[in-house]
């Protein structure tokens, strides 16, 4: 697999705070990368770091593509790269057609209009005032400008927060056409679930450092070989609960067990109703759960 | 420089001001409200004397004349006001600013055709004049309107000059539009060259729309040129609008800047001779007025109007103008900052 960013011994310090503390990793061209913390973990500014809006303390960031062969980010690095902050005002006054018309000025090369309008799914509001936006579509017009130079890198720092969840969905799928163009996304987020939808590799930060990389498979499959069920527990015998030591939690009971199968038989011997089962696996959430002992939302 | 990006940040700009409507409104009907309040404020003329220039002849030693200029000076309720040169007087009349003109060693006098009130004096000096060449001078009343115009207009440049980019640049600031913009191939002299042209055309687009406009109104004074005043009205524009550029060059914070701001702006309120001349005023207070570019502004634009000055003889103000737009473009370009980092 070809490196397409080369983060090498990263670390940005303000006065007394350690935002960054020494961190390296690598990012494939054409995957979608994704850097997961709870707010603070120090995302947002390795991110800003790699996009050479703020200069490290030490350690470096080298592009490896063709044009950038070898080369640190700096400044230049804006005519081949794409970016959606996470915080991002637009120019009051501007419809949706004239920021985009602005923003494509910036640039030497830019993607045809119509396409980056059916790209971002803009063509319903490309006349309305930016202020006028809805957060959804406001997000989709980031995103646009984020791809307005046909960048081969793009850098969305958690480009969902705040947007419903059908907004997200939708988000999502935009996100996954722009994957199958072969573009590498480094993208920042704290929802697990888009994690795990989006990204093909993983790094996962907490209090400036990295705690674990992969893939979310690998990573996941690492940490847990079990699944959960849960029954309501009033339909589980207390005697059963207690003979195998099952947590109950929140009105109900939880089961770890690498085997589905033998579980819910034993569950059926011992006459328990199934209604209300619930089965799932594992997920980021409960990984990041299981290394710092907090949960990704909560932060601390 | 990449003209395409540059003029792509000065559309933007512009139109974002032209859509705003409530500032757009605010910039064209404060001093058009301004001028009509001070029409009227000061309409009427408070003074009841009569104003009567005596040209000096005592350089001369005629006997004769002093005794007659000494006749003249019997009548009461007149202000005689002494003058060594007869130019300067009859710059005076034809700008109404005395109402009557005479030089008794050639007995000879002058009254300007078009002001009733030199019409009046004229009548009431009937018999003392008798013998003496009546001549004549034209010229319209400066009135105070006429006065303070450029006060206003200047006022108004200022404020626009001041808080249209200085308060726009710390918002864009705060609110990320810098960062997003810093992430884009635009340079940061790119994005201030834009932001300052943006503001001078607007800045005198609407100065040109509000003196025309009034000018129906009132049918201002104009000694003049209007290229004079148009150039000495970009060039304190300039001057304003690289200040607000300074102000703002650091400033992540609204109210600070809007504490900045006032600061930077009341004083030269107070003291460019928008309202009122300084003339005797302690010289400490005028040496300060100096360094504030108001005050050359207005100073410069006044004299275009009311005194038909051209630029080479209000090179004084123009110069100062120049050094001060270099001198704030310089420090604010070095101070600039996109601020991205927290």
């Amino acid at each position: 697999m070809t490196v397409a960013i080369c983060v090498e011994a990263l670390t940005k310090k303000y006065k007394d705070v350690i935002a960054v503390n020494n961190i390296s990793f690598n990012v494939d061209q054409g995957h979608c990368f994704g850097l997961l913390g709870p707010n603070g973990a120090g995302k947002t500014t390795t991110i800003e770091i790699m996009e050479g809006i703020i200069a490290a303390t030490s350690g470096s960031v080298v592009y490896k593509s063709k044009e950038n062969q070898g080369k640190e980010v700096d400044n230049n690095m804006s005519q081949q790269i794409g970016i959606q902050f996470q915080h991002t005002a637009l120019q009051d006054f501007l419809t949706v057609k004239e920021t985009l018309n602005l923003f494509a000025a910036f640039y030497q090369h830019t993607i045809a209009q119509d396409k980056l309008i059916d790209l971002c799914d803009l063509s319903d509001f490309l006349d309305r005032d930016n202020r006028l936006l809805s957060g959804g579509q406001r997000q989709r017009l980031l995103l646009a400008l984020a791809l307005i130079n046909d960048p081969e890198i793009i850098f969305l720092d958690e480009p969902t927060t705040g947007l419903d969840p059908h907004a997200r969905r939708n988000f999502w799928q935009l996100i996954k056409n722009i994957k199958e163009q072969n573009k590498t996304i480094i993208l920042t987020t704290h929802y697990m679930d888009e994690a795990e939808q989006l990204c093909d590799d993983i790094v996962i930060m907490d209090q400036g450092k990295i705690i674990e990389s992969g893939t979310p498979h690998q990573l996941l499959n690492k940490h847990f070989k079990d699944v959960f069920i849960y029954l309501p527990k009033e339909q589980v015998p207390v005697l059963l609960i207690e003979e195998n030591q099952w947590t109950t939690l929140s009105g109900r009971v939880e089961i770890t067990t690498s085997n589905v199968e033998s579980t819910l038989a034993l569950l059926m011997d011992n006459k328990v109703s199934l209604e209300g089962l619930h089965v799932k696996s594992a997920n980021l959430d409960d990984l990041f759960l299981h290394l710092t002992g907090h949960s990704l939302r909560d932060g601390k | 420089m990449n003209i395409k990006r540059f003029f792509a940040v000065f559309k933007a700009r512009n139109i974002e001001f032209f859509r705003d409507k409530s500032s757009l409104g605010w910039n064209l009907i404060f001093p058009v409200l301004l001028l009509i309040g001070f029409s009227f404020i000061f309409s009427g003329d408070g003074r009841s004397a009569y104003k009567v220039g005596i040209i000096n002849i005592a350089a001369e030693g005629v006997d004769h004349a002093i005794e007659k200029q000494e006749s003249f000076k019997n009548i009461r309720f007149i202000d005689y006001i002494n003058y060594e040169s007869l130019e300067e007087a009859k710059s005076k009349l034809s700008r109404h600013t005395i109402d009557l003109i005479i030089e008794p060693s050639s007995n000879r006098y002058w009254v300007n055709k078009e002001s009733a009130k030199s019409y009046l004096v004229e009548k009431i000096f009937n018999t003392q004049l008798n013998g003496f060449n009546r001549l004549e001078t034209l010229g319209k009343k400066i009135r105070y309107v006429d006065w303070v115009l450029p006060g206003i207009l200047g006022m108004n440049m200022m404020f626009s000059c001041l808080f249209g980019v200085g308060y726009v640049i710390v918002r864009y600031r705060k609110n990320a539009v810098l960062k997003r913009l810093k992430a884009t191939p635009l340079s940061a002299f790119e994005f201030v060259s834009a932001q300052l042209l943006s503001r001078l055309f607007i800045v005198m687009f609407m100065s040109i729309v509000v003196y025309s406009g009034c000018n129906l109104l009132f049918n201002f004074f104009m000694l003049g040129s209007y290229f004079d005043l148009i150039i000495i009205g970009m060039l304190g524009a300039f001057c304003l609008i690289s200040l607000g550029l300074l102000v703002a060059s650091r400033s992540k914070s609204e109210e600070l800047i809007g504490g900045l701001l006032n600061l930077t702006s009341w004083p030269m309120m107070m003291l460019s001779g928008v309202w009122f001349s300084l003339e005797g005023a302690p010289s400490a207070l005028k040496n300060f007025a100096d360094f504030l570019p108001l005050t050359h502004l207005v100073a410069g634009a006044r004299k275009i109007i009311t005194e038909g000055a051209t630029l080479s003889e209000i090179s004084y103000h123009v110069t100062s103008l120049l050094v001060m737009s270099i001198v704030f473009l310089s420090l604010g370009a070095y101070f600039f900052s996109w601020n991205t980092e927290r």
